[in-house]
């Protein structure tokens, strides 16, 4: 069923200048599957976001989203791809409300005029968030009153609102406490139940035993390899992201 | 209802400071000037003075907003104001002088916003330097001398006239307000003006046109500062390269009076007109208690210092 996986990447190269920050990068990522990505500081995870997120251009290679190949001319378009992306810095506003940062950029209006429909945007967001069992106390808080965990929930809950069964997670825990992490991950759980495929770069190789079904290694650019979760020792792990045998 | 109540809950009551601050200093000058303050024609008089500050501060709201700054529209006042003058006097016809003035206004709008968006230079850089260039166009435009504006429908529409007895300043004052709230709060647009303003990196992740909505609203406020110049030169029957040179902080003060956070994200269109009308009423208070104009730009000037100590202390909390 090659054809219809959500998303395949097929010899994505990626140079800035003489810098090869992603060379001949392959791999599918199935519906209800989680893919972490792995590997250490600067091997070229998020750059590999930022091309299948529409923020950087591949050099060579190809996307191909459920069946189609596609190429994006900006994150924007990606967007309305249906890629969506979640930011360990959280690309949302602090200074508006939760239905706001939930509708950002796609805001629903109504009327003749156009105006803004902020009663059906609240009513969709507290859906959507009891769904995902986000907590958090109301559609209208600002979301400069809430905790990082319940605002890496709200960024995690709109990707998955806009998304066409692809989400990418750039270090969507990095910010967060131990009980914070665990809320986020059962969120991330819940999106695979929901049948989306799911890329996260994760530098926390715990997390990715706890809900990763597949496991990607980067080396300085360099796909060293990818294995089942089921069938890879930790140890193993570790001497791939590092290049270092234990 | 639940809903409503959450609603309620989550205002913010110091973003609505100035109302009380103008409730305050209302209430102060109606019994301390009791015999004049309180009469109709003084206080349409604080809405006529403040009408082209009121214009311009909508405008600054957006800007503001959207965290960028537009320090040219006290010289773009001068500039529109005097080629709406000059079209009138060559052509006699004043709808094409006042759609002069406002065009006028848009490019010089359009450039400030190309320069910031384009070339990528800091508002505050770009509008010091274009506010300096247009002094010198608004003087060498007529040589210093004023324009006189002698056509009665112009003066009628901008400056003297009145609908159902209420002054026709009044009246652009609403209609400016009322056009701004809904763009800012109802529209699109306005959502992401604030986005933009509150995180530029999170909007254009989104997919909104962070530099396309910085070029709108550098058009919105020149569009307003040319309004402004064309109400100065309807009421004043003339315009002159002096018009609106003042302006700046006074609009300034009353949009940050107003509740609009000087470094963006925050926008108050009707906080604003509040900030102006304070702004004037002081300025009225001020003349009725026998002050000079060098004693009011103090006390302007210390009103301004402490509008901005809080605004940017209630961002520091946030
Ligand atoms: N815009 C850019 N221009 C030039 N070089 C870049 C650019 N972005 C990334 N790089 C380089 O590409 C390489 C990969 O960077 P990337 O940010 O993808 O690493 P990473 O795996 O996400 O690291 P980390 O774990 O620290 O987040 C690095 O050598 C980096 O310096
Ligand atoms: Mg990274």
């Amino acid at each position: 069923m090659t054809q219809s996986s959500p998303l395949a990447l097929r010899g994505i190269t990626k140079h800035f200048g003489a810098v090869a920050a992603i060379e001949r990068f392959d791999l599918e990522v199935a519906a209800g599957e989680i893919v972490a990505l792995v590997g250490d500081n600067g091997a070229g995870k998020s750059t590999l976001v930022k091309i299948i997120s529409g923020l950087y251009q591949p050099t060579d290679g190809e996307i191909v989203l459920n069946g189609a190949p596609v190429t994006f001319r900006d994150a924007s378009d990606a967007r309305s791809h249906g890629v969506e992306v979640v930011y360990q810095d959280l690309a949302l506003v602090d200074q508006q409300p939760v239905y706001m940062n939930m509708f950002l950029g796609r805001e629903l209006v109504k009327g003749p005029f156009r105006t803004l429909d902020r009663g059906r945007m609240a009513n969709e967001t507290q859906e959507l968030v009891t769904e995902l069992d986000v907590r958090i106390p109301s559609p209208y808080a600002r979301l400069s009153d809430l905790s990082g965990g319940q605002r890496q929930g709200i960024a995690i809950a709109r990707a998955t609102h806009w998304a066409s069964g692809l989400v990418l997670m750039d270090e969507p825990t990095a910010a967060l406490g131990v009980a914070e992490t665990a809320k986020v991950e059962e969120t991330i759980l819940r999106l695979k139940e929901r049948g989306a495929a799911v890329l996260v770069v994760s530098h926390n190789l715990e997390q990715v035993y706890r809900i990763a079904d597949r496991v990607v290694v980067l080396r300085r650019g360099r796909q060293i390899g990818t294995r089942s979760i089921a069938e890879v020792e930790k140890n193993e792990l570790v001497a791939m992201i590092t290049g270092l045998v234990q | 209802m639940t809903l409503i109540l959450d609603r309620l809950r989550t205002v913010n009551w110091r973003d609505h400071v100035v109302y009380f601050a103008f409730a305050l200093v209302f209430v102060y000058f109606a019994i301390t000037q009791s015999d004049y303050f309180l009469t109709t024609s003084n206080l349409t008089n604080v809405i006529i003075q403040a009408a082209p500050i009121t214009v311009m501060a909508v405008g600054t709201v957006f800007v503001l907003a959207t965290g960028e700054i537009d320090l040219s529209i006290g010289s773009t006042v001068a500039v529109a104001a005097l080629v709406t003058a000059k079209v009138l006097e060559s052509t006699e016809a004043w709808p094409l002088a006042a759609l002069a003035g406002l065009a006028t206004g848009l490019v010089i709008g359009l450039v400030n916003g190309l320069f910031v968006t384009v070339v990528r230079l800091p508002s505050f850089l770009v509008t010091l330097a274009t506010m300096g260039l247009l002094v010198g166009v608004a003087r060498q435009l007529t040589d210093l001398k004023s324009v006189p504006v002698l056509d009665d429908s112009f003066v009628w529409l901008f400056g003297g006239g009145k609908i159902l007895g209420i002054s026709i300043m009044v009246w652009w004052t609403l209609l400016v307000v009322l056009l701004g709230w809904h763009l800012l709060r109802q529209r699109r647009f306005g959502a992401h003006v604030l986005a933009v303003g509150n995180s530029p990196a999170a909007a254009q992740v989104t997919g909104i046109k962070v530099n396309r909505v910085r070029l709108k609203v550098f058009m919105i406020s020149g569009a307003t500062a040319a309004l402004a110049g064309i109400l100065y030169s309807g009421r004043l029957q003339g315009a002159r390269y002096t018009l609106g040179e003042s302006d700046m902080m006074s609009v300034l003060a009353a949009v940050i009076v107003g509740g609009t956070a000087l470094a963006g994200g925050k926008g108050a269109v009707v906080g604003a007109l509040a900030g102006s009308l304070l702004m004037a009423m002081i300025n009225n208070g001020l003349i009725l208690a026998g002050l000079n104009v060098s004693q009011q730009m103090i006390v302007r000037g210390v009103i301004i210092l402490i509008a901005v100590s809080l605004s940017l202390r209630a961002k520091k909390s946030n």
